[in-house]
C-alpha cells in the first residue's frame, strides 16, 4: 500500500476540486413580493436612488473534477435538476 | 378501493387524509417516502404539510424522493393521483402537473375557510358535485399562488382542466376573493388525462360536521363511483 502524508492528500484533493457559485432568482416576469417589500423598506429609509430589488438564492458548490468545462456542465445539470425551478426561476453559474 | 398515502418527513396532513379515506371505506395504506414499491393502489394521495421543512422550495426535495418515481410511473399508467396543498406543490415539482406555486401575494401564511367553485364536475374526482357548486373549504398555506405559462393557461381553460376556483360566498369570481394571487383564481387543476388532481384547499378537513362541515365528502365519494 502506498503511504501518503495528510499534507499530500490535502494538496491532491485541492487540485481536483473546483468551486462554483450559483445564483437563482425569480424570472423577470414573475412577481417577487419579497424583493418588493425589501425595495419599499429601503426606499422608506431614504435610499431614493434605488430602482428595484429582486431577491434570490445563493449556493456554493465544490465539484471533484479538475476539468472546468466538464465540472461546469455538471453544475448546470444540478441547476436544471434541482437547484432552480425553470418554470419560475433563472440561474447563473460563476467560477469562484 | 385501495388507496396509498405517501408520507414524507414533515408531512402533517397524512393522518387526516387517512381518517377521511377510511371513513369513506377506502382500504388505505401509509407509504414511507423511502419505499421503492407502491402497494396495489387505485388512488395515491400526496398529502399536505411541510415536506423536508420546505427546504429549497416547497415540494422540491420530496419531488425527487425515492417513492416519487413509483408515483410518476403509476400516474403515467393511469392511476388516480390526488395532491393536496404541499402535495400539489410536490406534483408540480415532479412535472406531473404543469405550472408552479409561488409565495402568496400578500406574503402571509393563510389559514382560513374560504369558498371555492366547482368548475369541472365531469371527472373521477368531482362527479358527485354539481357544476358551479360553491364549497366552503379550509386553506392553510404560504405558497399557493399558482402560476403557469400563457399556453398552458389557455389549455387549462379550453380543455376544462380547472377543477376549482376561489370565489365569494355568492359564487362571484374576482380579485377580492383571491386569497393568494393565483392566476384566474385557480385553486385546483387536472392534468390533461384528468387522472391527477392538485389542489390547495383541504377537502380532508371537511368530512365531519363535528369539526367543520362535509363539503369535502363528495370528492372522496366521487372516487368510489
Amino acid at each position: 500500500m502506498k503511504l501518503i502524508s495528510v499534507k499530500q492528500l490535502r494538496l491532491s484533493l485541492k487540485k481536483n476540486k473546483l468551486k462554483f457559485s450559483v445564483t437563482v432568482t425569480l424570472k423577470k416576469d414573475v412577481l417577487d413580493p419579497q424583493g418588493k417589500v425589501v425595495q419599499n423598506t429601503l426606499q422608506n429609509l431614504g435610499m431614493d436612488s434605488l430602482k428595484s430589488v429582486r431577491q434570490g438564492k445563493y449556493f456554493e458548490l465544490e465539484v471533484n473534477d479538475n476539468n472546468q468545462t466538464q465540472a461546469e456542465k455538471k453544475v448546470d445539470d444540478m441547476c436544471k435538476k434541482l437547484l432552480a425551478n425553470l418554470i419560475i426561476e433563472d440561474y447563473k453559474i460563476n467560477k469562484i | 378501493m385501495n388507496s396509498s398515502v405517501i408520507v414524507f418527513p414533515g408531512s402533517n396532513c397524512d393522518r387526516d387524509i387517512a381518517v377521511a379515506l377510511e371513513k369513506m371505506q377506502f382500504k388505505n395504506q401509509m407509504v414511507w417516502h423511502k419505499e421503492t414499491k407502491l402497494p396495489k393502489s387505485d388512488l395515491i394521495v400526496v398529502p399536505g404539510g411541510f415536506s423536508y421543512g420546505d427546504y429549497l422550495r416547497s415540494g422540491a426535495i420530496a419531488g425527487k424522493s425515492l417513492i416519487i418515481n413509483e408515483v410518476i410511473k403509476a400516474a403515467n399508467e393511469g392511476c388516480l393521483v390526488l395532491g393536496i396543498c404541499n402535495g400539489f406543490q410536490i406534483l408540480t415539482e415532479t412535472g406531473l402537473l404543469k405550472g408552479a406555486l409561488l409565495r402568496n401575494k400578500n406574503l402571509k401564511f393563510i389559514n382560513k375557510d374560504i369558498n371555492i367553485k366547482v368548475i369541472n364536475n365531469d371527472t373521477k374526482f368531482s362527479n358527485k358535485y354539481k357544476k358551479d357548486q360553491i364549497l366552503k373549504i379550509n386553506i392553510a398555506h404560504n405558497e399557493g399562488n399558482y402560476i403557469t405559462n400563457p399556453n398552458h393557461l389557455k389549455e387549462l381553460i379550453n380543455e376544462n382542466l380547472i377543477a376549482f376556483k376561489y370565489c365569494d360566498k355568492d359564487g362571484k369570481i374576482n380579485e377580492s376573493c383571491n386569497p393568494n394571487g393565483s392566476v384566474e383564481n385557480i385553486a385546483g387543476i387536472f392534468n390533461s388525462k384528468k387522472n391527477i388532481l392538485g389542489m390547495m384547499p383541504h377537502p380532508e378537513r371537511m368530512v365531519d360536521n363535528l369539526i367543520s362541515n362535509t363539503d369535502g365528502v363528495n370528492l372522496f365519494s366521487s372516487l368510489l363511483k
